[in-house]
């Protein structure tokens, strides 16, 4: 079985003296009865599937809908200009994570990170942390089995879907997952990995499903943006050494109860939210003629 | 959930439930029919009939039944590619009673002329459940090997299914047994650890009362099209 909390994860680590990401290839190596390499493998396979899903991005793209595409294109030749307000290294990341909604709306492969919605979060973060600081592909695929041991726990004990839970659920856990990866990236400690995935979930909390029309464009591709630029936040706040008031697991636990209170409106029936709203009900209204 | 279910899969977007669910359905559609369908009449309910043209739910069901994984990226022009290899393919909306929401009934004929009816729906994370199958309920996934035996409803034909299975060194992981009616018509699907010997399976397609067999092996590689 995979591990239900923050708190046991860190404590198998610490009792048998390796990694987290090595607990949870054990774990995964127990747990579905196979080999090292098997497991392994798979998970390479993941992280060149997300460098080769962002390198396949094209601008020219436009979704079915019409909604969402070029979005990426217009960042990149902003941050050629040289004037962005976040710098180089955020604007890369906000490009990125651009680049991956905006792929997945146009019927691109990517890699579902907890889910398609959200795929842009981890790769936008990893992708640049990998070439700012020369990171081998051995290093970002142990960072990816620490991002999946973080999701695990946060399925185990609330979700990572925005119809069960909001977006909360997807970007909140996508964001969450991030910041506890490039923190083991930067070897902070476990406790510090625990204190990135609570702060970037705790940010996020709250955030609803309203997807415009029902589809996975309007707000979802921008939301990969914000997902990814708090999961940097959240890891540099985490490895200055600043604590979560709340621990990791209680924050999931907190995610799961606003989840259960959300109102089924706001968890992607397009019933709520930007999706209600006038130019949202006019998309929508337009498509259905169309489509 | 385990690792994979977290990160993963890998797919053509936009979403896991309406397009790559919807992939999964027409791929063990096309598994179960034994062969390339020649037509497929399908009909979507609730959400799949709602935001399935966005979502590209449509295509995704083609490029299933054309044999295409998730992660084809030739899923956006499957309904090309379906015309262009002569496959035949329906939409229409229908309202089903007590399905989930995202879900499908597809009705296949393939060139030889057998036929197949399958209701499923795709469950979320890419992960799908059949739920009819020839008009009878089921409910398994996909993820195992499965024998699906169609039988007359009378005495034995467990038996032969399950003493075929221990003979061949073959462990069942589940058994579900349905029927229309007493003594009418019936359906056993057996979830198994290994794969069956395919003598085996033609051994019970041709046993008295046995109407069909039909079986998913879950490492057989689909080849990529028609
Ligand atoms: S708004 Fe809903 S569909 Fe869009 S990314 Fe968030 S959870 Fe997913």
């Amino acid at each position: 079985m995979a591990f239900e909390s923050m708190e046991e994860w860190l404590k198998c680590s610490q009792d048998k003296n390796i990694s987290a990401a090595e607990a949870v290839i054990l774990e995964d190596m127990s747990d579905r009865g196979v080999s090292r390499e098997e497991t392994w493998a798979r998970m390479s396979a993941m992280w060149n599937a997300m460098k080769s899903s962002e390198q396949d991005y094209d601008r020219a793209l436009r979704s079915h809908s019409g909604l969402v595409g070029g979005a990426a294109g217009q960042m990149e030749d902003y941050l050629k200009a040289g004037h962005s307000i976040c710098g180089d290294v955020m604007g890369k990341v906000i490009m990125r994570a651009l680049r991956l909604g905006e792929s997945n709306a146009c019927m691109k492969r990517i890699v579902a990170a907890p889910t398609a919605g959200a795929c842009g979060v981890l790769p936008a973060v990893l992708v640049t942390a990998a070439e700012q600081d020369g990171l081998s592909d051995e290093q970002m695929t142990e960072a990816l089995f620490t991002a999946a041991g973080i999701g695990q726990i946060i399925a185990a004990r609330a979700y990572i879907a925005g119809a069960m839970g909001g977006c909360q659920a997807e970007i909140g856990s996508a964001s969450s997952m991030a910041a506890g990866a490039l923190v083991c990236l930067r070897d902070g400690s476990p406790e510090q990995m625990a204190d990135a995935a609570a702060i970037a979930m705790k940010n996020l909390l709250g955030l609803v499903c309203d997807p415009v029309a029902g589809l996975v464009e309007v707000p979802c591709v921008k939301r990969n943006v914000i997902g990814a630029v708090n999961a940097m936040a959240a890891a540099d706040m985490a490895l200055a050494g600043i604590h979560s008031t709340i621990p990791a697991d209680q924050v999931f636990d907190a995610m799961k109860e606003v989840g259960d209170q959300m109102s089924s409106a706001l968890r992607e029936t397009a019933e709520g939210g930007l999706a209600a709203t006038a130019t949202g009900r006019a998309v929508s209204e337009r498509l259905k003629s169309s489509l | 959930m385990n690792l994979y279910d977290i990160l993963g899969p890998v797919m053509v977007g936009p979403s896991s439930s309406h397009t790559a669910g919807a992939v999964k359905i027409g791929l063990i559609t096309r598994r179960l029919l034994g062969d390339a369908p020649a037509k497929a009449d399908i009909a979507l309910a609730g959400s799949f009939a709602a935001t399935g043209k966005g979502h590209g739910t449509d295509r995704a069901l083609a490029a299933g039944l054309l044999g295409m994984q998730p992660d084809d990226t030739r899923i956006p022009n499957s309904l090309e590619l379906a015309r262009e290899q002569g496959m035949e393919v329906h939409f229409q909306e229908v309202q089903l009673k007590d399905a989930h929401p995202n879900t499908a009934l597809l009705h296949v004929t393939a060139a030889g002329g057998r036929e197949l009816e399958l209701q499923a729906s795709s469950l979320g994370g890419g992960r799908i459940m059949v739920n009819k199958l020839d008009g009878i309920d089921v409910n398994f996934t996909g993820e195992s090997h499965t024998l699906i035996v169609h039988n007359l409803d009378q005495p034995g034909h467990v038996a032969e299914v399950t003493s075929m299975l221990s003979h061949k060194s073959v462990n069942i992981a589940t058994m579900q047994l349905y029927r229309n009616k007493r003594g009418g018509y019936a359906v056993m699907v057996l979830e198994t650890d290994q794969p069956i010997p395919e003598d085996s399976i033609a051994w019970l397609s041709h046993l008295e009362g046995v109407i069909k067999v039909t079986y998913l092996n879950t490492m057989q590689e689909d080849e990529h099209g028609l």
